[in-house]
């Protein structure tokens, strides 16, 4: 149990970052075309400021990254022993193509743009960008492999591959990575927005700060609906693959025709019912189903293989309610910022909401990883059957260190964003 | 063909593990002589370094990555057994790489304090390492006597690391700084001259397997040359100290190179000494030939652009290079 919460720990910890990174990276592609274009100093000045932010996001991610990598071996040998010829070159495609790339980059973008010519400062930007994406790219096909697993055969006691495509465009993949691209870019666009208004509040006629707040507020605007969206097909996608993560989410413990939504109420695994529920008759089989009287899978079917409910049903609507409040913000934003005078009670909001593409990430996060529990290989293999052997004096030892190590880096992290941004770009 | 997969990969994962030690070698030793540098010193150090030690630092995730990928079995063993120098190892390099970013935004104490942070995340990657290579030698044998050779390695890459980095701020500062680099290097060459003499010794008498190899004729006579070019490559760094900017980090990369050389022919065919061979440990061929294949493509292009990047970033560093 210490070895999952450990590792849990380390990988909900890790995730904050790149889901920042991936988005900001190309956040200041944009802003780096736009200043070799016009060559304007105020695009320039925008780009030091948030090549900072990048910079120490960037590192937090690398630092944390590196953990990661450690852990499969020694916190889960049973799952390298099990599925090592699939989850291995995964991995390691994700170090030779994206870690290489954005790192020797990130040092010319950071440290060379009075060494090289623009064109190749921009190129550098470009390859760093592409460079966090791609490693989305295998991480994500990794996951969505482990969630619904397609491409593979057991010779000789061995899960090996039969076709690499299929194991990477597994049916979940394409959902998940679009999903997790466009939480980056929220993520990243309220962090742009929150930061802009924070400097606002400091000093309120800073022109670029005004201008990055519009524009992080604008894109949240139009990524957020979109998002809405591919959230629904990939819900309709897991439906199909992994009903029982659907029902966990609803918590919907019985199959029934003219499934009810419950939208708030205490799901209990003794009894199998919901406690205190309020439900929406026969809305979760219009959602699911499309159609008021389809019939919605209840937990009943899945006998002992099921997710505990509540951290699943919870999550869901953590992810659900905090996405919803970032819809309004950045629509009802984008509208007021239109004019030239703010009032401050909206800077205080975007301020508020610097991390909120955190808390959405990390509830989709518990979600999608809780509610494929007990697999941790759907079919394939159960996640009791790969902890480790470490004891339980070394875990705790190294989980202690690990969780003081981690507090003060966030704390850090957060202080050092705000000053940096409370300084703006002048 | 098949069978000729673990032995590439095994090869591989050496050079990367090789690339990681010299590269990040230089920057952690970088790191632990900051406290021996002025402030202006100090910051000159770190930019000097700045545009490296994230990718400096893949090469680990590399080298660990191919372990994992070719041979599954080893990597839980070798890395449940080293649990805990490498749970202090990755809190030192989480130390070090945030302590990079923040040291620089900081001001007044937190500045001193996220110096200081450096420095201790640096020493303890750097010393951890030592003890987990320490470990991995005496086949994770428990036993005092075990325990203090690992320990004795954990000084001794300390030493060594001080060494990559002291020449490499010779390569890369001039001035005081570089006076001062070039006395360090002296102690860090005393040092790894003392580690590499007690670690030659300790290692046969840990180990039955080692001793055989070394110390059987007429092999012994070949092998032989190993710690005779090792020691030439020490006798000119330490003559080249005086004479030239490039020789002495060159020469330091020989040093290790070599000893490198000497501790992968000590523990081949094994990758967990006298408990698994590479074979053994190695994943399924289907996976090592799609890995195979990607790093055939990629690798090129990692140390082109890996060249292009040091390229760019020649000659000396000032003593402003933040973001430029």
């Amino acid at each position: 149990m210490l070895s999952r919460i450990q590792f849990g720990l380390n990988i909900g910890f890790h995730i904050l970052f790149p889901s920042i990174t991936i988005g900001l990276a190309w956040l200041l592609v944009y802003v780096r075309v736009r200043y070799e274009r016009t060559r304007d100093p105020a695009w320039l000045q925008t780009y030091k400021l948030w090549v900072k932010v990048f910079a120490l996001t960037f590192a937090m991610g690398v630092v944390t990254g590196i953990t990661m990598s450690f852990q499969f071996g020694t916190n889960w040998p049973g799952y390298m022993n099990t599925v090592g010829n699939i989850a291995g070159p995964l991995l390691a495609y994700e170090v030779l193509t994206a870690f290489f790339l954005e790192a020797t980059f990130l040092g010319v973008m950071l440290f060379g743009m009075a060494r090289v010519p623009g064109w190749v400062h921009v190129v550098s930007t470009i390859m760093v960008a592409f460079g966090t994406t791609l490693s989305a790219f295998w991480i994500l096909a990794l996951n969505s492999w482990m969630q619904t697993p397609t491409g593979h055969e057991l010779v000789e006691g061995e899960i090996i591959a039969a076709s690499w495509l299929a194991v990477i465009f597994n049916p979940s993949f394409p959902y998940r990575l679009t999903h997790m691209l466009l939480a980056s870019g929220i993520t990243a666009s309220f962090v742009v927005a929150g930061l802009s208004a924070w400097r606002l509040l400091k000093a309120p006629d800073d022109p670029a700060a005004l201008k990055t707040l519009r524009f992080g507020a604008r894109l949240a605007a139009v990524l957020v609906p979109l998002q809405i969206v591919v959230g629904d097909l990939h819900g309709l996608n897991t439906l199909e693959h992994q009903p029982a993560k659907i029902a966990a989410m609803e918590a919907l413990w019985k199959t029934e025709r003219g499934a009810p939504l419950t939208l708030i109420g205490f799901p209990n695994q003794e009894k199998r019912a919901n406690d205190f529920a309020i439900s929406v008759p026969k809305a979760l089989s219009l959602i699911l189903v499309h159609d008021p009287d389809g019939e919605v899978k209840g937990l009943e079917e899945f006998g002992a293989d099921v997710p505990p409910v509540a951290p699943v049903f919870w999550s869901f609507r953590v992810m659900v309610g905090t996405g919803v409040l970032m819809l309004l913000l950045a629509w009802i934003g984008s509208y007021l910022l239109r004019k030239p005078v703010v009032p401050r009670w909206l800077l205080w909001t975007f301020a508020g909401f610097t991390f909120s593409g955190w808390v959405a990430t990390l509830a989709g996060w518990l979600v999608t990883e809780i509610g494929r529990q007990p697999w941790l290989v759907t079919g394939v293999m159960y996640t009791a059957d790969a902890v480790g052997e470490a004891t339980g004096a070394e875990l705790g030892a190294s989980l202690t260190a690990y969780a003081l190590t981690y507090t003060v880096l966030l704390i850090s992290y957060v202080v050092v964003l705000t000053h940096l941004a409370g300084k703006g770009s002048q | 063909m098949s069978e000729y997969l673990p032995l590439i990969f095994a090869g591989l994962m050496g050079v990367a593990i090789l690339a990681y030690v010299v590269l990040d070698g230089y920057d952690l030793g970088v790191g632990m002589l900051m406290p021996a540098a002025e402030r202006l010193e100090q910051d000159r150090m770190v930019a000097s370094i700045g545009p490296f030690w994230d990718a400096n630092e893949t090469w680990l995730v590399l080298g660990v990555g191919l372990l994992l990928v070719a041979f599954p079995a080893a990597h839980g063993e070798v890395l449940g057994a080293l649990y805990m120098p490498v749970a202090a190892m990755l809190v030192g390099l989480m130390l070090r790489g945030v302590a990079f970013e923040l040291r620089i935004k900081a001001e007044g104490w937190h500045r001193e304090l996220w110096n200081w942070l450096f420095w201790a995340g640096s020493t303890l990657a750097a010393f951890a390492q030592g003890l987990m290579l320490g470990r991995y030698i005496t086949g994770f044998n428990s036993g005092a006597g075990y325990w203090l050779f690992a320990l004795v390695v954990g000084a001794s890459l300390c030493g060594g690391y001080v060494l990559l980095g002291a020449t490499w701020l010779i390569l890369r500062t001039d001035g005081p700084l570089q006076a001062k680099a070039v006395a360090w290097a002296r102690w860090g060459l005393l040092w790894v001259a003392l580690a590499v003499a007690l670690v030659s010794l300790g290692t046969p008498m840990v180990s039955e397997t080692v001793r055989e190899k070394w110390f059987s004729f007429p092999r012994a006579a070949y092998v032989s040359l190993l710690p005779l070019a090792t020691l030439a490559a020490w006798l000119w760094v330490w003559f080249g100290l005086k004479r030239s900017e490039t020789a002495p980090f060159f020469g330091a990369v020989a040093i290790f190179t070599l000893s490198f050389a000497g501790l992968a022919y000590s523990l081949f065919p094994y990758v967990v000494i006298d408990r698994l061979t590479i074979w053994e440990a190695a994943a399924h061929p289907s996976a090592l030939l799609f890995m195979l294949v990607g790093t055939a493509i990629v690798l090129p292009f990692i140390v082109g652009y890996t060249a292009y990047s040091y390229r760019i970033f020649r000659g000396k560093v000032g003593t402003g290079a933040r973001y430029e």
